[in-house]
């Protein structure tokens, strides 16, 4: 009876979402296995193995980490660097948040308009690098792209971090600060030794944000490149978009269950690592 | 005196610190802004104008329409002001304002349920604190995780066997059941006293008048703060609908605004402009809510 009563409030949720994520992806990890969905043998590991020999995975997994390897550090980095200057008592220090959290808000499909103008061959950007005597690029169409995404994932996405980092500069307690300076500590030692360790966690948590976050970016890449990229835009959003439209449900599904694996692995080694952070400041 | 002095040369100091602080940050301030304003500034752009400084920007726009400027101008402020692409978007075509409609009726559903099935979850994350419940709490954190790619595939599935394509169902429902906000209204909940709710039971209350009576009241911040940042994720939706949706009709403003093409180049930073607007109001008057949403997003407790 107390177990019915422990679970109804779950229920209509748990139920949604059994059947709408985990009773179908259950049904993908069947998919990965067999090699026809109709008939259904079992493969082993076949689809797996053909998969990684895929040419199209591998470059569109191969431009999706790297746009996290270039993205992620960035990002980390950068908004805290924001945070750290807002933290200063300067002037207009609230409209500033809101300048830095407004891209986040606006849609967008909103802006994309200008970004176009700013990166097209005719565009901006061109004409700027011709006055320098430097030559055109097509940005979009060349392997700038990236770094044009990059831009634009920075600009979208620094503010949210940098709230995160605020949030966690707040709760740092105001007595260690002022401590710090009464005994002569410089602003880089209460950096080093008072905020780093207490920001430890949100840096953590930021990392785990921007990760996810550099997986998602294709929203911006189609509105700005649309369904057909260059290849140094070609991501793994892309590759599965193509898989759908083939209706190659082998595929489809073993590239959801792998990047799901991959993906498992890394946020939970990140909240691991987050939780222990935690802790420490505690004990 | 001396030390007076001294006093003053390190204010002094202080002060052109804080002046090259302040610079650096307007700085990029500025640059974070522009994209905005200048697709607001824009809209406002006589379309004569539009196409001198922005037909090249899709290739060429041909000759036939007058004269083009070969560079794309990006203008900060238009030389000739004019309300008539408004006129034309709001009044006389009607198939951008049937857009923006599509995008409020796949947006407020997915908004208003899912808190409405969250507020449930959370409750049960919340109170009922078992090993299955915490093992539930982390599915739930990673699902909220994942991005389309992975998750879009099972929804496409159940949606194929429910028959729902290119219905705005397959795009609505799995929506409902996205466990973001069951995710961060457990957040929110977990910072209430659990000696308050022990109390209100010791008192005679039961389970759903603790929930109904309680929770929900103390959590009201947080449900708007976690509505307003669904509505901006789902406002900004792409994915759903290129895949669960084959008809161009049907798409939101979002997708639909990245077909516009050399054609409509100038109604389009005025359609830009309109589906904005929602998410200006959010910035102006919802903007503390969102921090305290994100914050407590990123909260390590």
């Amino acid at each position: 009876m107390k177990k019915i009563k422990k679970y109804s409030f779950l229920a209509v949720s748990l139920l949604g979402v059994a059947v709408f994520y985990l009773i179908p992806f259950g049904c993908l990890i069947y998919y990965s296995f067999v090699d026809n969905p109709v008939r259904g043998g079992f493969a082993g590991f076949e689809n797996y193995i053909a998969i990684m020999k895929n040419q199209a995975f591998l470059k569109a997994l191969k431009n999706t980490l790297l746009f996290s390897a270039l993205s992620v550090p960035l990002a980390v980095i950068l908004s805290l660097l924001m945070a750290l200057l807002l933290e200063q008592n300067i002037p207009g220090k609230s409209w500033f948040r809101t300048i830095f959290l407004s891209p986040l808000m606006v849609p967008s499909a909103s802006v994309m308009l200008v970004w176009q103008v700013l990166f097209c061959y005719n565009g901006t950007i061109n004409r700027f690098l011709t006055c320098l005597g430097r030559g055109k690029t097509d940005f979009l169409k060349s392997d700038y792209g990236l770094l044009v995404v990059l831009l634009l994932f920075l600009w979208k996405n620094l503010g949210y971090y940098m709230i995160i980092y605020m949030a966690a500069l707040n709760e740092i307690p105001a007595e260690l600060l002022e401590a710090a300076i009464i005994d002569g500590g410089s602003g880089a030692q209460s950096f080093w030794y008072i905020k780093l360790p207490y920001l430890s966690p949100s840096i953590l948590f930021v990392s785990l944000m921007a990760i996810v976050g550099s997986f998602k970016i294709f929203k911006e890449v189609y509105l700005l490149a649309g369904a057909h990229p260059n290849d140094s835009l070609y991501l793994l959003q892309h590759f599965m978009n193509n898989t759908f439209l083939a209706f190659d449900y082998q595929k489809l599904a073993t590239a959801a269950v792998l990047m799901s694996i991959g993906l498992t692995l890394i946020i939970s080694i990140l909240f691991f690592l987050e939780s222990r952070a935690g802790r420490d400041l505690e004990g | 005196m001396g030390r007076k002095m001294r006093k003053g040369k390190r204010k002094k100091k202080n002060f052109i610190q804080k002046a090259a602080l302040f610079f650096i940050i307007a700085m990029f301030a500025t640059s974070f802004a522009m994209p905005i304003l200048l697709t607001i500034t824009n809209s406002f752009m006589k379309e004569e104008e539009v196409v001198i400084n922005y037909g090249n920007v899709y290739g060429s726009y041909g000759e036939e329409n007058g004269y083009v400027s070969k560079e794309v101008n990006l203008k900060l402020l238009p030389d000739m002001v004019s309300l008539k692409q408004y006129e034309t978007v709001l009044l006389l075509s009607p198939e951008y304002l049937f857009k923006f409609w599509n995008s409020v009726i796949l947006v407020v559903p997915v908004v208003v349920l899912q808190i409405g099935v969250s507020l449930g979850a959370a409750y049960s994350f919340t109170r009922f604190r078992s090993k299955s419940q915490e093992g539930l709490f982390f599915v739930y954190t990673l699902l909220m995780m994942m991005p389309f790619q992975v998750s879009l595939v099972p929804n496409y599935l159940v949606a194929g066997k429910l028959g729902i394509l290119n219905t705005y169902w397959a795009i609505i429902l799995p929506g409902i059941f996205s466990t973001f906000s069951a995710f961060l209204l457990t957040k929110f909940m977990r910072r209430i006293p659990v000696s308050l709710m022990e109390a209100a039971r010791l008192d005679g209350a039961g389970e759903w008048s603790i929930f109904t009576k309680i929770c929900i009241p103390l959590c009201k911040s947080a449900i708007v703060s976690v509505a307003i940042l669904l509505f901006i994720d789902y406002w900004n939706m792409v994915e759903q609908p290129l895949i669960m949706l084959s008809e161009k009709e049907a798409y939101p403003l979002s997708v639909y605004l990245s077909t516009i093409n050399t054609g409509e180049i100038t109604l389009a930073f005025a359609v830009a402009v309109i589906y904005m607007v929602p998410t200006i109001f959010v910035i102006l008057y919802g903007e503390d809510y969102l921090v305290d949403g994100i914050s407590c997003y990123g909260g390590s407790k």
